[in-house]
């Protein structure tokens, strides 16, 4: 039982980190490289916060995911509009969203390394024990998770009950289509990507309360998100979150059973796996 | 694929021109003779360059000779096949913990060509599974075998309880690494010229323009894709294995470095991957500029990489062969504007 | 287009040669060249350990009007390159700074595999490399093949042996019983350390009721705990790095892991570490330790003030000692004459802030090698070659 419950929680983590990668590529269909350094800067952030003001790093969220959302709609607007503008194909854009999104990680991690130096950052709050069926676990995991649940469903519904939600799921479909039904792709890509950053440096702020970061961090947190969008699937939601509780589960059944020193790799051979009997992800369609 | 013999002969002129290209090809062009010729003098020029410096030149060039070589034979399998492989750090590890293993107990030849033969059998295993991802799966998927093969290493070599296999110590001076390493890359050079004008390179322009038309044309499309990948993952493993003495000493992290892998991809792409030289025009910029600024702004290369970086993407988009292209276009251009001029001119008074 | 090929390699040798043009200095400093990974995964530990020394050496040199040679004080300046924790990079920088910035001398890079990969130029040049951060058991070997080598860290096998007999000894007290829980971050120094620990563990009378690796960059180690806490075990061992040893130590306190010895390898020894878990980290063992000396307390207080960043209590003072040996070498031998400096170095023992320091067979003899916090303080319990340990404290529950 324990071994589940240590699972689910993992895949909460996993979960935050790949929620935002999934919007930013599933809708605005930028594979964006930068994404694990904005999860360190959202972690960076609380750190600050949390040790200027002493509140709680859970309030950090209310400027950190502001600012993060104004920040990534500039750079979708300001770097990656141009290169929407001038690729003739899927091709090309996927070609030189990953050239422009390397170069930005760099960039973000030039500008952390100034800010806040190369040194290890972390903090204890919340490291004590709750139990849940007579298990020890720890709070700011389970504070973590419960975080994660939060931001799924968030997700979730606002996907499938608004408007905008409902635009920006046509535009993962398929972008042409969705021009032609009048809805504003360029704003819902440029919303998805916004909201992408925005996902992804909440998941960094929930993270720092139990992960210890430093400025070079973020391309682990990128190549982990990469591979838990494909896995599930790039053009729904419901595939990332679904592949993150799977790898958590796998991982930690794994470590608990077999041998913890090959749970990444057995993550990789589930991944591999999986792409092997359905090349599109679990939750992704067939393209033509 | 498979149904490929069956519609052998469904694009008749199609495949009537391919055994006519292919017909000429067998014989070498006077442009073709004339670019060996160049390509000779070049790589002999390039040759002569530990005469003039031991020191921080020659270890410039032998990374731009080293990337060269990865970069181009990473183009060949995916520049004609549009596959993004991230897996070269999988097979260049694979040639490193090949020859940090069995330093001690088989000569570096050997070593080097069991870890090209563990590349090639690696490679064939991924090359056949993978067939059915395309796209950005594979790029993921490549990356995922890449750490896979990490993992299982780190924790084989906590398994095995050895550690004296990380200590490469052979001593060979950097002169002598610079020239085997070129003697590698002029190898990718010419392999990749020699595929490029055989039947397999034609296979893959046709399946790089349209996959459907090559099946028709009775092109086995798997066996050339995976023929192909097998090709250019053994140079990987090749080139882990030459790199191995002058890293002195082999741990999983840096090994199979996922940076290495998009270092080759960025290289490539900014150069072009349509044309053999692309990526050697890539790579040289490229480690120039990076030098550059490493060299400059030692506090800040980071940040200053990056901008760099985008700076190219944005006005450079076509690489830097779509670059020279445009300038040759127009100064040839040129050229005929003025010739034609001339001739106007000249012609009169003859 | 070959021809344009040629033309960029032509540009290519004129751009790469006026990269030393702008960083030729006048030759009244002595010009410092120092590498190390500003960025990847090793940058956090060189954050700590790493770059702030050589800042604070400068300061405190230059603030003294220099280093005094033959032809009077020269003041000392520092060029320092990133290299990002990629092997190339550092071999690329040193040659950068030995050829092209013609540095006088050259300060050792940052961990095992980037001193390895530096030791030929480093050869070549004649530059003595005073290797820190460099844990290896080929130290013999090596140091025949680099006569200008020498290694300031105690052997791989010296951090497990310590470790081990220290706990051996809570055993023969029977303050502690035989059953160790192991685990090892699978990398190169948790590697290395677990695969010489194994058999030693077993000589000693141990029992290892669990003994496992895991992944570098795990993001969850509550299985490992909860494995290790389930094998019931007397004592902890963690051949662990920088984030895992953090991780660890919150884990073994949620699941109630409580051992009476408590170890974790990289990164115990860090101020932060204490910082962090305060009273919790109090009486956790770990690599590293000092002695409590007023020179390293002075020592502790002026790296604060003068870098901003707390020093940690295994490599920095190491560190503080080989710059003073450096610096009393250059200073003895009068001028900026690398080789003499090393002859100098390998001919006599040198006063530092760890003690005497003696470096005459290149490798240094005398390391402590297992601390332990004791108020606030990473007391040395164990070493080779020095008398004056602390007690070991047996562990509190959590």
């Amino acid at each position: 039982m324990d071994i589940i419950i240590i699972g689910l929680l993992l895949g909460g983590t996993y979960a935050l980190m790949a929620m935002g990668l999934q919007l930013q590529y599933g809708v605005a269909r930028i594979m964006n490289l930068a994404n694990g350094e904005m999860l360190v800067a959202g972690a960076f952030g609380t750190f600050w916060f949390y040790s200027a003001t002493k509140f709680s790093p859970l309030i950090s969220l209310a400027v950190i995911v502001p600012l993060a959302f104004a920040a990534n709609w500039a750079i979708y607007r300001v770097l990656i509009t141009p290169l929407v503008r001038r690729a003739k194909s899927q091709g090309q854009l996927e070609v030189d969203s990953i050239l422009a999104t390397f170069g930005l990680s760099f960039i973000f991690v030039g500008g952390l390394l100034a800010l806040f130096g190369g040194d290890y950052l972390s903090y204890s709050y919340l490291a004590r024990p709750i139990f849940i069926l007579g298990q020890p676990y720890g709070l700011n995991r389970v504070t973590a998770f419960i975080g994660a649940l939060a931001l799924c469903a968030g997700l979730y519904i606002w996907l499938h009950k608004t408007r905008a939600g409902l635009a920006l799921r046509a535009v993962a479909v398929s972008p042409s289509a969705a021009g032609l039904v009048s809805i504003n792709v360029p704003r819902a890509s440029a919303l998805a990507f916004a909201l992408g950053g925005a996902v992804t440096a909440a998941g960094g702020s929930l993270l720092s309360i139990f992960l210890t970061f430093d400025a070079s961090l973020g391309v682990v947190f990128t190549l982990k998100a990469l591979v838990i969008v494909i896995m599930g699937g790039v053009s729904d939601i419901r595939g990332a979150i679904v592949a993150a509780f799977i790898l958590g589960l796998a991982e930690t059944i794994v470590a608990s059973l077999v041998d913890p020193g090959l749970t990444l790799a057995a993550a990789y051979v589930l991944f591999i796996v999986i792409l092997l009997i359905k090349p599109e992800g679990l939750f992704g369609r067939r393209s033509s | 694929m498979s149904n490929a013999d069956t519609h052998g002969d469904t694009k008749p002129t199609a495949f009537a021109q391919a055994m006519l290209d292919l017909r000429e090809s067998a014989v070498l062009s006077g442009t073709e003779k004339r670019n060996l010729a160049i390509c000779a003098i070049v790589a002999a020029l390039w040759a002569l360059l530990p005469l003039f410096s031991t020191g921080y030149i020659l270890s410039l060039g032998i990374s731009i000779t080293i990337f060269a070589g990865l970069a181009t034979s990473w183009t060949l399998f995916s520049g004609p096949t549009n596959y993004i492989s991230l897996a070269t750090a999988a097979f260049f590890g694979i040639g490193m913990y090949t020859v940090a293993g069995g330093v001690n107990l088989l000569p570096y030849p050997v070593l080097i060509l069991i870890a090209a033969v563990a590349g090639a059998l690696f490679a064939a295993l991924i090359g056949l599974a993978t067939l059915r991802i395309s796209g950005v799966y594979f790029v993921i998927f490549s990356l995922g075998l890449a750490e896979l093969v990490r993992q299982v290493v780190s924790w084989g070599q906590h398994v095995m309880g050895t550690s004296s296999g990380l200590y490469v110590l052979v001593d060979r001076s950097d002169s002598v690494f610079f020239w085997q390493l070129l003697v590698f890359t002029l190898v990718v050079f010419l392999v990749s010229w020699w595929i490029g004008r055989s039947r397999l390179g034609f296979a893959l322009r046709i399946i790089g323009n349209d996959e459907v038309v090559a099946v028709h044309c009775g092109i086995n499309t798997a066996r050339a894709k995976v023929t192909l990948f097998i090709i250019s993952s053994t140079f990987a493993a090749i080139a882990g294995a030459l790199v191995a003495p002058r890293w002195s000493y082999v741990e999983p992290t840096l090994a199979f470095s996922p940076f290495l892998s998009f270092q080759v991809v960025i290289m490539s792409l900014l150069g072009g991957v349509h044309r053999l030289w692309g990526p050697l025009v890539g790579v040289i910029p490229f480690t120039i500029m990076w030098e550059f600024i490493s060299a400059k702004f030692p506090s800040q290369t980071t940040l200053l990489l990056g901008v760099a970086f985008l700076l190219i993407v944005y006005f450079i988009p076509h690489g830097f062969v779509g670059l020279i292209e445009d300038f040759s276009r127009r100064r040839s251009g040129i050229w005929a504007a003025l010739r034609s001029k001339w001739q106007a001119k000249g012609g009169g008074h003859e | 287009m070959q021809r344009r090929n040629l033309l960029k390699l032509a540009a290519a040798g004129v751009v790469a040669g006026s990269l030393g043009l702008g960083t030729a200095q006048a030759a009244d400093t002595i010009k410092i060249g120092v590498v190390g990974p500003k960025t990847g995964p090793l940058a956090g530990g060189a954050a700590i350990t790493h770059f702030p020394n050589f800042m604070m050496w400068q300061k405190l040199v230059n603030d003294r009007g220099g280093l005094k040679l033959k032809d009077g004080q020269r003041k000392i300046e520092l060029i320092e390159y990133d290299d990002r924790t990629s092997p190339p990079e550092t071999i690329k920088a040193v040659e950068r700074l030995a050829t092209v910035d013609n540095a006088d001398f050259i300060m050792p890079v940052y961990g095992t595999g980037f001193n390895l990969a530096a030791a030929p130029i480093f050869a070549k040049h004649d530059y003595p490399q005073l290797a820190q951060a460099f844990v290896t058991d080929q130290g013999p070997e090596l140091i025949k093949r680099y006569p200008n080598l020498f290694i300031i860290q105690g052997p791989t096998k010296a951090f497990a042996r310590d470790a081990i007999a220290v706990l051996k000894k809570l055993l023969d007290e029977k303050k502690i019983g035989n059953r160790v829980a192991v685990v090892n971050v699978a990398d190169a120094f948790g590697i290395e350390l677990a695969n010489v620990a194994r058999p030693l563990f077993k000589e000693a009378g141990f029992e290892l009721v669990y003994d496992k690796s895991y992944p570098l960059g795990t993001q969850d180690l509550a299985p490992i705990v909860k494995g290790a806490k389930a094998a019931n075990p007397d004592a902890f061992v963690a051949w662990s790095y920088p984030p895992d040893t953090f991780a660890l130590l919150e884990q073994a306190k949620i699941e109630g892991l409580n051992v009476k010895a408590y170890y974790s390898a990289v990164a115990t020894a860090f101020q932060g570490f204490y910082g962090k878990y305060g009273q919790l980290a109090e009486n956790v063992l770990g690599a590293g330790g000092y002695e409590d000396t007023p020179a390293i307390r002075d020592y502790m207080k002026i790296h604060k003030q003068v870098t901003g960043v707390d020093a940690d209590y295994w490599g920095s003072a190491l560190y503080g000692s080989m710059l003073q040996v450096l610096e009393q070498s250059i200073e003895g031998v009068g001028s900026l004459d690398r080789k003499a400096v090393t002859a100098y170095i390998k001919s006599r023992t040198f006063k530092t802030i760890v003690g005497d320091m003696d470096l005459r067979n290149q490798q240094m003899t005398r390391v402590w090698t297992v601390g332990q916090w004791q108020n606030g303080f990473f007391q040395a319990v164990a070493g080779d070659g020095f008398t004056n340990y602390k007690p070991v404290i047996l562990k509190n529950n959590w």
